[in-house]
């Protein structure tokens, strides 16, 4: 074995975790390493070709609040965009864009090549070189070792990848990347628990071979609307394509269901368990017998190439099954596959056995990120991979590692979630998922964590400075809308003729508390604050209304802290407490809660045991 | 939810008979839930005002009645037990109006306090030492873990099905508030205002009719304190004996042998009745016993007292002036006046003519005869409210029942309020998902797992 040189920290894999893993370790000053098995294959998009969502949107607002790339990227490259939930309230206004998915990916390996500190090789890493429950380094197919202080593993579906198409399967990564087999093996000999997962991929088709007039058109929201991701992105932004709606109807299902049979998922070759949230097109006709059809986002997979993505359609019946079942589809009567859908299994850690910095509680140095800790998405490998790399420059730093709390983001509602209750399937984020969510709102990203961002060495001077810029025009305004008296008659001949007001005027701020009354209407009777943009605006609107709410949360916040400030020694030992049930004891020995608070969301644990726990801390204070 | 920081309440002395009982009530919003609740005697006096080590008199309300008169001790943080703010009431003893205090506090928004949560927050304080706390914990771990049994089958049955049905509402609109939300792309069917308001309206309409049974659910539960009352020689110990069943009390024709409030516990139908026979009414001369004077004066006392008054009468004789003052003593207190000694009489109409102003109902029987039981029962059923009551339906039995379904009922009645002023959804869901935390809590499950689950079960959302 030859010895190639020597790292901080070593990134395997270059999907989206990897990236932000990668890059915030560089911008720390660690001196990083980054493996993929195929530099083209650098932020691939193998599902869909977009970014963002519900929840997910807002995740990738908090990568960039922390400096991280996926926002700027998306921002860069994307060919549509929407805010989705508008109708719905500003706590789940969700941002998502289609993606230009080479440029997403030419544009990510040009990031990590520009970024100092940072080295890229392709290389499959096929073991980590771990000494004393320590990571001392890892070793390269090719027999090359490099030697590092920390190991974040984002592998994504490529460990022990193995995909399916009705009777036929192989061991594969996605896209025609070959899959990781090696590492596995040395993983689980140095005691990591690791699972199978499963997820799958649509169908990618010949846009020539779609009949549009036979599809509902969705375009983008107006290009004067739209919003970016990224709280530096200032430049005007522009829709490039329209996607489309088509459906299934009975005749698909009939197809699907006679055929049924040569789906490994039915067959019982495939033992990974998928996401009950991106179910396959078997799994939707055969769970839900009452619905008529189900409907297909076709989605431009870029402006250089004529693929179209099925969104909907993930399957892994054999490629004649899926040619017949999609050509029930109207509109779809002569559709071309480019590449099948495909079903893939993967190895993944159960993330009960991470620590909240995501590193591993069975060897030091460690982390994990992205599909690897059993999440699924972009969005939730990116933000994860963000922090694994910076605790991994961090700890290779020898110093304090991160943990973010619930309430302070989605991404610390994510990690607290995975390590504390585990998961039986590839998890999603969702809004339901944060008791916070009228505080975590994606517009305030930057104000919740750029902050710590800062501390903790990922932004820069120029993101400190638009941010600082931004805190301020903000509290400006709120000050002024604060100060500034608004007649009700000025108010009327502002307003559309019977607009509801309320009964009387008052200052700006409490007549915006009137959820009919709207910043710009204010806007219109005492004029915008300096440099108060419609983002600005639409955030000062929804703090100012949803004050209540907020202030509850806030309280909320403020009673979890005390119990998140009551911290657990890494090695307590639970068995002495007799008090503490036998369950209860069982799973606190197995998660290892840092905080109390922790302690409290493990499933299992009773306020009564809590109550016993806290008081055996006490003491040995 | 966290509860660290919410405003806790329980008995503070042992459950049952006593001359005072204490709730103790702290946390941060002691002071504002008990003015909710206590009517200071003077006015213009304000519980919010109070310093503390000080006391106040008046009197607590429940569901806006002036109830048991009232004593407040204030502690202001951090001098007090917990360390908290807070605030000890005393009222007379019983189990009946300590449960009509906490009930009263529990839905002014108090939570009924878990096993150990003085003594945690006392010793998070610095108010009490580890060995103390330690020692208190010991036995409160040996009660909760009865207690948790207890709670656990106090949810099996009907109770259960009711509030399951509540809570089964609730996740399936929260399901469907979610999926639409979170899959704004997929064809999840619309949530209409319609429909949203309407499962709001009839969940709270179901939670408030669990929450008013608990009032009338805890007459049946625990009984009713009830006090017997009347001239010397009118029959209250024969009436005693009816009820009872057998000799409790001493019954001879000289007027005076009873002496002490005898407690007693009969069950007259399905009611609980926590009987206090009282020494007899009547002028006390210069000459008069003064053991005697000091019963009566208790007698007059527990009249105030008593969540039901029986007032006996001697049917056969003409009412006399100590008789009306009883009568007009039991004005306004759910009194049931009882024309005894039927057999002897002429007539009953011109007392019970005159008796009927005062009371809520008046009867006429024979305590001597075991079948006067059967209309006494009735009467008193009726008085209560108990006659209409199912005692086959659900009902709340415990306070933290009552607490749960205040909180989800409060949370639902927010979010209708929300949603009329203009609240987006997100503001709904989070009512909601308080809502659902609060019944989720009595069974110990998560809301937001919960409903997750129920999304993918009911909604084809996903790629």
């Amino acid at each position: 074995m030859d010895t190639l040189g020597s790292y901080d920290v070593v990134v395997i894999g270059a999907g989206h975790a990897g990236i932000e893993a990668a890059h915030a370790a560089a911008t720390l000053g660690a001196k990083t390493a980054v493996f993929t098995l195929s530099l083209d294959f650098i932020g691939n998009m193998p599902c869909n070709p977009s970014i963002g969502g519900t929840a997910k949107g807002h995740l990738v607002r908090e990568v960039d609040a922390l400096g991280g790339l996926m926002g700027v990227a998306a921002d860069a490259t994307f060919l549509q965009s929407r805010m989705l939930n508008r109708g719905k309230g500003p706590a789940v206004h969700s941002l998502r864009v289609q993606t230009d998915r080479k440029r997403y990916h030419m544009w990510m390996k040009h990031a990590l090549e520009k970024t100092p500190n940072l080295d890229i090789h392709q290389a499959e890493i096929v073991a980590v070189d771990i000494r004393d429950g320590k990571v001392c380094g890892v070793i390269t197919g090719l027999n090359g070792y490099y030697s590092c202080k920390a190991v974040v593993i984002a592998t994504g579906t490529t460990l022990g990848g193995r995909i399916f198409v009705g009777e036929a399967h192989y061991d594969s990564g996605p896209d025609g990347t070959h899959a990781a087999t090696a590492l596995t093996k040395c993983l689980v000999e140095h005691g990591f628990t690791l699972r199978r997962f499963k997820t799958g991929t649509p169908a990618r088709v010949h846009r020539r071979s779609i009949d549009f007039t036979q599809l509902e058109r969705q375009p983008g929201d107006p290009d004067e609307e739209l919003q970016p991701f990224s709280f530096l992105t200032r430049q005007p932004m522009h829709n490039k394509v329209d996607c489309y709606i088509a459906y299934t109807n009975p005749e698909t299902h009939r197809v699907i269901l006679e055929n049924l049979h040569r789906s490994p998922l039915y067959g019982g070759d495939i033992q990974g368990v998928g996401p009950r949230y991106c179910p396959s097109i078997e799994d939707k006709v055969v769970r839900f017998k009452d619905k008529e059809r189900h409907p297909i986002f076709v989605e431009p997979c870029g402006e250089d190439t004529e693929e179209m993505y099925l969104q909907g359609l993930s399957s892994s019946l054999p490629e004649v099954v899926q040619n017949a079942m999609y050509r029930t589809i109207k509109g779809f009567e002569h559709l071309e596959i480019m590449r099948p859908a495909y079903a893939i299994e993967y190895d993944c850690v159960d993330p009960t056995t991470l620590k909240p910095t995501l590193e591993s509680k069975v060897v030091a140095g460690i982390y994990g990120a992205g599909q690897f800790n059993g999440t699924s998405g972009y969005e939730e490998a990116a933000a994860q991979g963000l922090l694994a790399g910076l605790n991994a420059a961090r700890h290779a730093l020898d110093k304090e590692e991160l943990v973010l709390a619930r309430h302070t983001s989605y991404l610390g509602t994510l990690v607290d979630d995975l390590v504390t209750k585990g998961v039986m399937d590839p998890y999603r984020m969702m809004t339901s998922r944060s008791e916070y969510r009228l505080s975590l709102r994606q517009d305030n990203a930057d104000e919740r964590l750029t902050p710590i961002g800062r501390e903790y060495g990922l932004v820069d001077d120029a993101r400190w400075a638009v941010f600082c810029k931004d805190r301020e025009i903000k509290q400006n305004e709120m000050d002024r809308l604060a100060k500034t008296t608004v007649r009700l008659a000025d108010l009327k001949a502002a307003a559309p003729e019977g607009a509801e007001l309320g009964e009387i005027g008052g200052t700006a701020l409490e007549l915006m508390r009137r959820p009919y009354i709207s910043y710009e209407l204010i806007a219109k009777v005492i004029g915008r604050g300096e440099g108060v943009t419609p983002a600005m605006a639409q955030r000062i609107e929804t703090e100012i209304r949803y004050a209540g709410y907020i202030a509850r949360e806030e309280r909320l916040i403020r009673d979890i802290q005390r119990h998140e400030n009551v911290k657990i020694p890494e090695n307590f030992d639970y068995s002495p407490i007799e008090m503490i049930t036998l369950e209860a004891r069982e799973k606190l020995q197995k998660i290892r809660p840092r905080t109390l608070a922790q302690a409290g969301r493990i499933p299992g644990v009773s306020p009564s045991d809590l109550a016993q726990l806290s008081i055996v801390l006490l003491k040995q204070k | 939810m966290d509860r660290l920081q919410q405003t806790i309440c329980a008995l503070a002395t042992p459950p049952g008979a006593g001359g005072i009982a204490v709730v103790r009530v702290s946390g941060p919003d002691a002071y504002p839930i008990v003015e909710k609740i206590f009517a200071p005697l003077h006015v213009g006096r304000r519980v919010a005002e109070a310093k503390g080590y000080t006391a106040m008199l008046g009197h607590y309300l429940l569901h806006g009645q002036e109830m048991d008169e009232t004593i407040a001790l204030f502690f202001r943080e951090p001098h007090s037990y917990t360390g908290e703010d807070v605030i000890e009431l005393s009222i007379h003893g019983g189990t009946a109006m300590a449960d009509g205090l906490l009930e009263a506090l529990i839905t002014a928004g108090a939570a009924p306090a878990g096993p150990g949560e003085f003594t945690r927050r006392a010793l998070e304080h610095g108010r009490m030492s580890l060995t103390q706390a330690e020692a208190v914990m010991e036995v409160i771990a040996a009660n909760g873990r009865q207690g948790a049994a207890l709670a656990k089958s106090a949810l099996d049955g009907r109770l259960a099905k009711r509030i399951g049905a509540i809570q089964t509402a609730l996740q399936s609109l929260n399901a469907h508030l979610t999926a639409w939300i979170d899959y704004p792309e997929e064809d999840v069917p619309e949530l209409s205002d319609v429909q949203l308001l309407q499962t709001l309206r009839t969940q709270k309409a179901e939670l408030d009719s669990l929450i008013n049974g608990y009032g009338a659910g805890a007459v049946l539960r625990r009984g009713v304190d009830c006090v017997l009352l009347g001239r010397p020689n009118v029959g209250k110990s024969t009436l005693l004996n009816l009820m009872a069943g057998f000799d409790r009390a001493i019954v001879t024709p000289v007027a005076g042998t009873t002496r002490d409030i005898v407690e007693q516990a009969v069950q007259l139908g399905e009611i609980r009745l926590n009987l206090f026979d009282t020494a007899g009414v009547r002028e006390v001369g210069a000459d008069g016993d003064a053991i005697e004077a000091e019963g009566i004066r208790r007698s007059w006392k527990k009249l105030d007292e008593a969540g039901l008054v029986l007032a006996v009468f001697d049917a056969a004789q003409p009412l006399t002036d100590a008789d009306r003052e009883i009568a007009r003593r039991c004005q306004d207190r759910p009194a049931l006046a009882i024309l005894n000694k039927q057999d002897l009489a002429d007539s009953t109409e011109n007392a019970a003519g005159t008796l009927r102003p005062y009371f809520k109902k008046v009867i006429t029987l024979c305590a001597k005869e075991a079948d006067s039981l059967q209309p006494l029962t009735e009467a008193v059923a009726e008085l209560l409210g108990t006659a209409q009551l199912d005692t086959g339906a659900a009902q709340l039995c415990s306070a933290r029942q009552l607490a749960a379904a205040t909180r989800a009922r409060d949370a639902i009645e927010e979010a209708i309020h929300a949603r009329q002023a203009g609240y987006g959804l997100d503001a709904i869901g989070i009512c909601l998902t308080d809502a659902l935390q609060a019944l989720c809590d009595l069974t110990g499950e998560d809301a937001s797992d919960a409903t997750i689950e129920e999304v993918f079960e009911t909604f084809c959302v996903g790629k």
